[in-house]
């Protein structure tokens, strides 16, 4: 039995440019044993990357030590001279700026096709979008299970790749693929393109002259799944149908914008039958991975600690260190001429234009969490005020270098309504409607504070604490309602958190300032201001005074 | 590092298959931003901003080959029209005229300075002892556009070091005992998604127009991009002879603009209400009116109108002035928004 695994890479071996690769999301197991063992039968050469391959292993560049030699330059090719397969490892720790390298050589259809491998565990590490949505593939096998994937023989991948320029698409393919792109929410555009490609691949394989309805489906499934953001409603009677599908069927209420013989609904099954369970929770935090995930804006380059980046031209100071090596390649090129115009004979002249500094990537960016208390009937009016002050803190954070982050807690759980970010579009996308009303889970607002302050912190940020509350708990960490339990847990999580050493403040929002917001405080070694009628200006100026002291 | 691989044509040719730019569909504002830089180049530059998959990177390549070609002197490193304009450190022959495409030089990420304003030539100085200067990227892209993409990726030495060549339009490079300076006008054109990371103000003014671009959400569109897309693609050759055609009458309607572009008239009431409008948003500075006359000349010219009229500034304004506002988070509109609510009380 083939397993879609082995449909994808044998459709990415006929058309690899077309088809820009694969990701592969699995821990180190049989599964992606199997999947390496594959991957390595495929015709064509393979090179494997990681992360953090330089530039000039990528584009090239010269070689000091074979130029010096010979006296003349030397190049060293680089992995985008020659079409091949690269095999990215631990894809989940790509940064956005390899990502936007490798979408670039992929967008110059060079030949090259990726196969991400990712080995990512929560949301936060996975391939960067821009590159996740290049490939046509995502692949995710069930943890621990693990069987061949079965390739077609390459002779007779040959001949399925030479079949392939001759297979007829039907004027409604592509049509139906764009329609069902668009009823999963998949708003890239590649998306049903890939599919089209697919879908001609797979009748390649097939030996079919023509790509059916098989084909369709079978593309859809593979590429669609994972892109999808939303389950498709009731198929509603659509307006648009696609001028090139034949007007002759009069029968197809509801299945128009379709292939006129594989009703819409069945496709539309197929597909949701294979997404992940998980969708809607996955698409908030894919948000959320995007958002920090991309770090274009939480790094700092330092010249003392951190990860190193490559050295630059500057001076030395008190404050940057000298890349030696570096240094002496930037001098090693210029020796004969130097010695030649200074008449010396000096094993090695320098001068100052060669020097090169260490140069280091720093993260410490604060994280600003605010926690809103978003239960009973002010929750509303609290919520959109603190929304406020978050795009206020937002405005700032340039100057300032602050992410910021929004839990809202009611009813019985806290939920992550904004994760940390810098991007005032991704805040105002994400915040656009807030739930309210409900108990106040105090305890279980701190719990999530917690968590994310703790990955924050793992993240080399530094989370700090906004609390809204008036401190009027009644729902405990188990759910069941109850004051004194309620109290209770919150004060218990509050002083886990000061423990973990997490700083901030708490606003209190009540009309009649009372003893338990400010024990909470006490708890949380948070500063206590009473802010009654609490404003979005109001909370942000707060907040930074508090802060900045 | 620097040198030899200057010359590497993976970073250096531009690519020759470009999807023709009439073919893009939809994306009016972009194309509209991009054609009135080719017509007045000294509009300062185009920043796209959008999200993944909206057509940014192919509107910006097509533009490449959709342009008039320039003329210059055969083998000039800063493509010079003019022999007097040659820079005395580059050893050009002959003075033979020849016509080429107009230069659209790609910044990638992750450049070093070297590659962006010259270095020594490595090669001359291990083989011959020689000093000599190789021209980097700001050299190729004099008269032509400079094209960033994930501009808001790029490394913050080298956007401040574009940021002043932009400014002063001439490149200075010390090194080895060389001084050499060279004329560097180009149009930047950059383009990213606000989502992973926002850009430094200072860049943000540098861009005369601004546009944000979103993918189409009617399936008809989508299902023509992608139709062809697919056709490029599969069908290369039918596809070309069928689009280059209509390539042609936009390039040729922007040569017409361009020499129309000094005799159309720009009345004393459009001054005024370009003003007012700048003034009633509140932009910094008088750049931004500057460039929404400018855009809306440019505009008037390229639809043959012999004078700018209300209708051209209302249609450029968004382009040329919602970059410059000031941020104001707790307006959910958007900038877009807030300078056609402008535009409309402003012009009536």
């Amino acid at each position: 039995m083939t397993t879609p695994a082995a449909r994808a890479l044998a459709a990415l071996a006929l058309d690899p440019g077309g088809l820009g690769g694969l990701c592969l999301r699995a821990r180190f197991g049989p599964a992606r044993e199997m999947f390496e063992t594959a991957l390595a039968r495929l015709p064509g050469e393979a090179r494997r990357i990681h992360p953090a391959i330089s530039d000039t292993q990528l584009f090239g560049g010269l070689n000091i030590a074979a130029s010096l030699a010979e006296g003349r330059p030397i190049a060293d090719p680089g992995l985008i001279d020659t079409p091949c397969r690269l095999i990215l490892t631990m894809a989940e720790r790509t940064s956005p700026g390899l990502a936007a390298r490798l979408s670039r050589i992929l967008d110059q259809r060079t030949g090259h096709s990726l196969i991400a491998l990712d080995e990512g565990t929560g949301p936060e590490e996975r391939l960067p979008d821009a590159l996740t949505d290049r490939l046509a593939f995502h692949i995710e096998p069930e943890e621990g299970r693990g069987s061949p994937i079965m390739l077609p023989a390459p002779a007779d991948l040959d001949d399925a790749r030479a079949r392939l320029a001759q297979v007829i698409t039907p004027d409604d393919t592509l049509p139906a693929l764009t329609a069902l792109a668009a009823r999963f929410g998949i708003d890239s555009l590649r998306a049903p393109l890939f599919a089209l490609r697919a879908a001609r691949a797979l009748a390649a394989l097939d030996d079919c002259p023509e790509v059916t309805d098989d084909h369709l489906r079978e593309a859809a499934e593979l590429v669609y799944p994972s892109r999808a953001t939303q389950i498709p409603q009731e198929p509603e009677p659509e307006p648009e149908q696609p001028e090139q599908s034949p007007p002759d069927d009069t029968d197809r209420e509801g299945e128009d914008q379709s292939a006129p013989d594989i009703p819409e609904d069945i496709l539309v099954q197929a597909i949701a039958a294979l997404l992940p369970a998980d969708i809607l929770e996955r698409t908030a935090k894919r948000n959320r991975a995007a958002a920090s995930g991309s770090g274009a804006g939480n790094r700092r380059a330092g010249n003392r600690r951190g990860r190193p980046l490559p050295s630059r031209p500057g001076r030395p100071d008190a404050q940057a260190r000298i890349d030696t090596v570096a240094t002496l390649r930037a001098a090693a090129p210029w020796q004969t001429l130097r010695r030649t115009e200074a008449n010396a004979h000096r094993a090695i002249i320098i001068h100052p234009g060669d020097i090169r500094l260490k140069r280091f990537e720093d993260r410490s960016d604060r994280l600003l969490i605010f926690a809103v208390d978003a239960s009973g009937s002010a929750a509303v009016a609290r919520l959109n005020e603190a929304k406020g002050a978050v795009e206020l803190m937002l405005a700032q954070a340039y100057a300032r270098r602050d992410q910021v982050a929004l839990i809202a807690f009611r009813g019985d759980r806290a939920d992550e309504l904004l994760p940390p970010t810098r991007s005032l579009v991704q805040a105002k996308r994400q915040l656009a409607s807030l739930p309210g009303g409900g108990g106040t889970p105090l305890a279980a607002g701190l719990v999530a504070a917690t968590e994310l302050a703790g990955h924050a912190a793992g993240r080399g940020l530094t989370p700090m604490l906004v609390l809204l509350t008036d401190g009027r708990a009644n729902i405990p960490l188990s759910g069941e309602p109850g004051r004194k339990a309620a109290l209770e847990d919150a004060e218990a999580v509050a002083a886990g958190l000061y423990a973990r050493g997490i700083t901030g403040v708490l606003i209190d929002t009540s009309n009649r300032p009372a003893e338990q917001a400010r024990n909470i405080a006490a708890r949380l070694g948070a500063r206590y201001i009473a802010l009654p009628r609490a404003d979005a200006r109001g909370i942000s100026t707060a907040v930074s005074a508090a802060l900045d002291s | 590092m620097g040198g030899r691989q200057a010359a590497r044509p993976a970073w250096t040719e531009y690519m020759k298959t470009a999807f023709p730019f009439s073919a893009i569909v939809g994306q009016d504002d972009m194309k509209q931003a991009l054609i009135l830089t080719a017509i007045d180049p000294g509009l300062g530059g185009v920043l796209v901003f959008g999200d993944r998959g909206t057509g940014k990177s192919t509107a910006v390549r097509a533009l490449a080959a959709l342009l008039p070609p320039i003329r210059q002197i055969a083998g000039c490193p800063v493509n010079s029209a003019d022999a007097a304009d040659i820079p005395d450190w580059a050893e050009v022959a002959d003075r033979d005229m020849v016509e080429r495409p107009t230069p659209v030089v790609d910044l990638p990420l992750g450049v070093t300075e070297d590659r962006v304003t010259g270095a020594l030539d490595i090669e001359r100085a291990l083989t011959r002892g020689e000093k000599a200067f190789e021209p980097g990227l700001l050299a190729r892209a004099n008269r032509g556009y400079l094209y960033i993409d994930e501009v808001n990726l790029l490394e913050d030495h080298i956007v401040d070091l574009l940021l002043d060549v932009a400014q002063s339009g001439t490149n200075a490079v010390e090194r080895e005992g060389l001084s050499i300076r060279h004329p560097a006008r180009f149009v930047l054109v950059g383009s990213g998604n606000p989502e992973e990371g926002e850009l430094r103000p200072q860049l943000l003014d540098r861009f005369g127009l601004s546009v944000e671009v979103g993918s189409p959400t009617d399936i008809d569109e989508r299902i023509e991009v992608i139709r062809r897309r697919d056709a490029f693609e599969t069908d290369y050759d039918t596809f070309m002879a069928h689009w280059q055609a209509e390539d042609t009458q936009i390039r040729d309607a922007i040569l017409a603009a361009r020499a129309a572009l000094r005799q159309t008239d720009a009345p004393e009431s459009i001054l005024r209400d370009c003003a007012q409008l700048a003034l009633s948003l509140g932009t910094d500075g008088l750049r931004g009116e500057l460039t929404l006359l400018r855009a809306a000349r440019a505009l008037a010219a390229y639809e043959g109108a012999a004078a700018v009229d209300r209708d051209h500034l209302a249609r450029v304004a968004p382009l040329a002035l919602a970059h410059r506002l000031r941020r104001d988070p707790l307006d959910e509109a958007g900038s877009g928004a807030r300078v056609n609510r402008a535009v409309a009380d402003v012009l009536q």
